[in-house]
This record gives C-alpha cells, structure tokens and sequence, in this order.
C-alpha cells in the first residue's frame, strides 16, 4: 500500500522538491554574502559606537528577498492542504476510484492511513527544509532586528512550519471526506486553515505559557502623553527587551491597581494648563520639550506610589514557545486524523 | 455448502428512502447469477453491501461465510467491477497492474498480463484515455487476476455498445469456465444477462420480487391464454400478470411443480426469461398495463 500512495503522490512531490532546490539555490547564493555583511558591520558595531546606524543600514540589505521568502513559508503550508491534502481522498470520491481501491485485499483503514502518513510525511519534509532554509538565510537578518517573537517571524522560523504543514495536510483529509467534492474541499480548507492560524496568532499562542513581569521605576524621559476625552494621562513607554514579546506595559501601584486617570488629574493639576489647551483628541504625544520640567514633577510625584508594568514572554522562551505550537499543531492533526479514520470505518452514508 | 451470497432481512437507508428493504437471499456458489431490475431499483446498493462498500441499517449479510470486507482475507476472496467501471486517470494500464499485484495477496500477474496482451491494450496508455470498452476491460483484468472466489461486477456493460457488450460478457464466460468463480453481475436489461445467468434475482423498487435458478423459474411459469376468464383458476396456480379483452385473457402464472389439469380451452406456452423479469417488475408497480407497455420500452 506504501507503494501505491507513494506512486499516486511522487509528481506532486517532485514538484515540491523542484521548487526547494530553486529556493536552495538562491539562499546559497545570497546567504554568504548576509553574513559577510552582518559581520562585517553588525558584529563589530559596539566597538564603534554606533549600532542602531549599523543595523538599520545591514537590515535594508535582500530587504524584497527576506520578505518574499516569508511569505513562501508562510504560504506553503496552505498550499500543502489546499493542493496535498484536500484532493488526497475528495477526488477518490468524487470520482468513483474509491471503488477500485477499496476491493483491492487491502482495508480502507488501512488504506486511507498509509495514504495520508504518505502524504503527511511528505509535507512535513518539504515544510522542514522550507523553514530550515529560511531559517539558515535570515539568520543574520533575525539576529540585527531582534524581534523573534513578532508576529509574521514565529510563523515563518523554526520548527513550527513543520506542524502547520501537517496539521493542513490532516485538515484537507478531513474536510474532502466530508465535502465528497473536490474543489468545495479545497475553498473550505484553504478558509478553514486561515481561520485557525489566525486564532493562534491573536488568541491562542499567548497562553502557552504565563508571561513574566517586569517592573521598573517611571522614567519621565521615556513616559509620553496621550490625550483622550477626559483630558491628560500619561502613556507608558514600550521597553526594549530585545527579542521578548511584550504583551502589554501600563502603570500600576503596589497592589496591582492601575493608575486611574483622576489620580493623574489630582496629582498633576498643572499639566493640562501647560499645555494650553487640549490637543486634538486621541493623538497620542511625545511631551513637548516645553513641558519638560511640569512632566518631571507630576512624573516624581507619580513614582512615588505607582511603577511601570511590562507583562511579556522572555527571549528565553521562544524555544518553548516553539516546540508548544509544534505539539499543538501536530497533536490537531492527530486527533484530525484519528476522526477521519472512525468516519471511514462506520462506513460512509 | 456455504453460499455465496446470504441475506437476512437485509435493508438500507438514506436518510428517509430505503434503497433496499426486506431482502432474504441464498445464493449457493458456483452460480452465474443475473441481478436485474430497473435504474434506481436497490442493485448498487445490494453489491456495495455484498463488498462491504456499505454497511447494513438492517439485517445481516454474508459473503461466502463472512462478513463483508471483514479484513484482507475476505477483501482477497471477493472481486469488484465497479459501475463505470473507474480508473485512475493519470496512472497507465501498466502502472494499474502493478498496484493490483501490490494489493493483492493472490495475484496473477501472468493471467493479467496475458489477459491485456490478448486484449490489445497498450500497457503504457494512461487509463484516462481508454475508452469505456477497454476501461472495463482493464477494471474486469485487476478484478479476474486477483483471483477470487466470487466476482462481483455492477452494470458491468451498461456503458458498452453491442459488439463491446458481447464480447465482454462472452469473455467473462470464458473466465467463469476456466476459473470456476461464483458471480454476481446487475443489469437493468434483461437481453445482457438471459445467455449467460443460470440464476436470476428481480430487484424493483427496493424489494427483491424474484429470486431462483434459471431453470426452476421457467419451468414453474407458463403463458396460459383462453377465453374471457369468468371465476378463478384451480389452486396452486398464482396469477402474476393478466391481460383481458372481451373475449380472451392472457395468463402469466406459476405453479409449483408441475402444471396441474387444465380445461383444454386453455394453451399453455413456455415464458421466456424476458417475460418473466417485465412481468414481475409490472407487478411491483401494482397496476396491470396493457401488453405494450412504457416498460417494453426497456427492451
């Protein structure tokens, strides 16, 4: 049976593999020449002095190239369910050829198993190595940006490609079992799969671990101004952990309690005078330098009780975090699988 | 002797229609049997069953003393050719052989691949351009060389034209001779299967109306026309169909055994396979139709 799903599915992966070795071959060519850069100018920036300059300049480097083979990585795991995974049984289906297979001396058990590990293996590999080649290129890039964690880069590095690719393998399988139909399958796997990795993205992957707290003394040359219907507050600065993903800063007293705007409003009477007149509503402000000097006081007199709050996951995490989504997506595709397989077996209507 | 094929009361249902209700069957081996009966009439349903494609809503059934596709063993006894007889298009007839000798623990790959040189099929033609003669030619190869003990083929020639049908059916002989298998072969046209089942079962309506060998069904059926009939008939003789004008009536009855005495005003003639599937498929319509009828047009 390895054999037969192996003959059904070696075009599509050979095409697959056509397309690595052209991405193999443009990373090779242009990775070298990144490193060299990173350093060249990056590496050896402190003993110059100036590293944000440095960085800026070597991150406009293959700027076009690192943003298209994001979007691949991105990309190819949906294509893998929608194109690999969608048709592998809908078009047995729908096209009778279920029949054929089924009354061969092999199980449909068995058969719809070794079909989708044939297939579901094969995207795990082409995914990998996608993403170890990706990962290998940007490297250097990663590295001088220092924002790992950011939300298009997890999904695009690392391990957790592989999970993506064969949780839409699995997702395909099982909405062509139930659809019958080929081209419906693949619109509803394609949306269906959006649909989950954006959840991820904005819902789930924050709880995989309990974020850490940093707590810092307010600091009035970083704090910034907001102003709102109810007049002046004060906007905390977002801190520059390199690589951590920070979920949140604000300002909170001792005991958690956030700081109210009255007490802002109390406490420093003077800030909304000083500025003559409430800006436009909603923008959001670095003080003016005039108001230097009234910010420092209400700043001091806020310290006194509050301190800035910055909830966020540690770059020390992002391994972790890493490895989590991998299980997450490969533990949906498992229990994707293990449906489709009690489907099969009660016999289809 | 186990059967071939048994059936206890077998039914399914979609939803809210039942494709096939009631059905009592005992086939013994060694048959060639004619499962015919309109479009729509149970017999898709009846063979998927028979494979284990579908399981029953109600009701038992049993392949050659097993369960439907209950494991490898049972999958290797019993061969399938498919309405439409379905193919992988983009595989060629070659690469087809060579996944049925890797499916299938029996087989034949001598028998296949004489089966298609004889055939004349290119072995590196993909099965998507064959045409429907050839494609069931190849289905009926993969199905043949396997060697089962039951074959078990669904409108096997409904798509082929008449020279095609003939030496399909011709060459399925053929096979049943040499191999000796049991086989189950539907047809919503009586003509395909009348030259070479030696056992019928009627289908309409999803309700099996007929079912015996060949010969025992025309023995026991007769054609009586006479006179108006006025009163009944003596007993042990069953009206199955009945046509009336003023002055004659025409008679399809059964009788079991042998035809009891008659008046002599009655001449009694043998039925043919063919009168005897629209006869009863005329009866599970429940209306009597005069002598041509829609249903003639079937022929």
């Amino acid at each position: 049976m390895i054999r037969f799903a192996w003959l059904q599915a070696r075009t599509q992966t050979a095409i697959a593999f056509a397309g690595l070795a052209l991405v193999a071959i443009i990373v090779a060519l242009t990775g070298p020449h990144l490193v060299h850069l990173y350093d060249a100018n990056v590496a050896t920036c402190a003993a110059h002095g100036d590293c944000s300059t440095a960085t800026d300049a070597f991150l406009r480097n293959d700027k076009t190239l690192g943003v298209w083979l994001g979007i691949l990585v991105i990309a190819i795991p949906g294509l893998i369910g929608l194109f690999w995974g969608a048709p592998l049984i809908a078009r047995e289906l729908e096209s009778g050829t279920y029949r054929l297979a089924w009354t061969q001396s092999v199980t449909r058990t068995r058969w719809l198993v070794i079909k989708v590990a044939v297939v579901g293996v094969a995207a795990m590999v082409v995914a990998g190595l996608l993403s170890l080649m990706v990962t290998w290129w940007a490297s250097p890039i990663d590295t001088a940006s220092a924002n790992r964690f950011s939300m298009p880069l997890f999904d695009e590095r690392g391990i957790v490609v592989i999970g993506y690719a064969a949780f839409a393998v699995a997702l395909g399988v099982a909405v062509g079992l139930l659809i019958r139909r080929t081209v419906p399958a693949m619109a509803t796997t394609l949306a269906a799969f959006v649909v989950v990795r954006v959840a991820t993205i904005f819902w789930i992957r924050r709880r995989y671990i309990a974020p850490l707290h940093r707590v810092s003394a307010l600091d009035p040359q970083t704090i910034g101004l907001r102003t709102g219907n109810l007049g002046f507050s004060l906007l905390p600065p977002t801190p520059n952990i390199p690589n951590a993903w920070i979920y949140s800063t604000h300002f909170a007293d001792k005991s958690g309690q956030p700081l109210a705007h009255s007490v802002v409003a109390r406490l420093c009477p003077h800030l909304g005078g000083a500025l003559g007149g409430p800006p436009p509503s909603g923008s959001v402000t670095k003080a003016p330098r005039h108001l230097d000097s009234v910010l420092h006081d209400c700043v001091a007199k806020v310290a006194f009780r509050y301190h800035t709050v910055t909830t966020y996951q540690p770059a020390s995490h992002y391994w972790t975090f890493q490895w989590i989504e991998l299980g997450v997506f490969l533990g949906a595709a498992l229990i994707l699988s293990a449906f489709c397989i009690w489907w099969i077996r009660r016999g289809l209507a | 002797m186990t059967a071939a094929l048994e059936t206890n009361g077998l039914g399914k249902r979609y939803g809210r229609r039942w494709a096939l209700q009631d059905c009592n069957l005992s086939i013994p081996e060694g048959r060639v049997v004619g499962l015919v009966g309109p479009n729509g009439a149970g017999k898709t349903t009846l063979l998927h069953l028979a494979v284990g494609m579908l399981a029953p809503t109600v009701g038992t059934i049993s392949v050659l003393g097993n369960r439907p596709a209950d494991g490898p063993a049972q999958l290797a006894r019993v061969g399938f050719v498919a309405q439409e007889t379905p193919v992988y298009p983009r595989l060629t007839v070659a690469q087809h052989l060579r996944m049925a000798g890797w499916l299938n623990p029996n087989w034949d790959a001598e028998l296949a691949e004489s089966r298609i040189g004889r055939l004349d099929l290119d072995p590196g033609q993909r099965a998507g351009s064959l045409s429907g003669g050839q494609r069931a030619q190849l289905v009926l190869t993969l199905a043949i060389a396997k060697r089962p003990e039951l074959l078990i083929l669904d409108e096997p020639v409904a798509s082929l034209d008449p020279l095609a049908r003939r030496e399909f059916l011709q060459d399925l002989m053929e096979v049943v001779a040499v191999q000796g298998v049991s086989v189950v072969l539907s047809s919503h046209l009586v003509s395909d299967l009348e030259r070479v089942c030696d056992f019928l079962v009627v289908l309409t309506a999803s309700h099996v109306q007929l079912a015996g060998e060949a010969s025992d069904l025309l023995a026991s059926h007769h054609h009586l026309s006479g006179p108006r009939l006025v009163g009944t008939l003596p007993s042990g003789i069953e009206v199955i169909e009945q046509t009336h004008t003023d002055k004659q009536s025409v008679l399809l009855v059964r009788s079991e055994g042998s035809l009891p005495f008659l008046d002599p005003m009655w001449s009694v003639k043998p039925v043919t396979m063919d009168d005897l599937v629209l006869a009863y498929m005329r009866q599970a319509r429940g209306v009597e139709l005069p002598a041509r009828s829609p249903l003639e047009v079937l022929r």
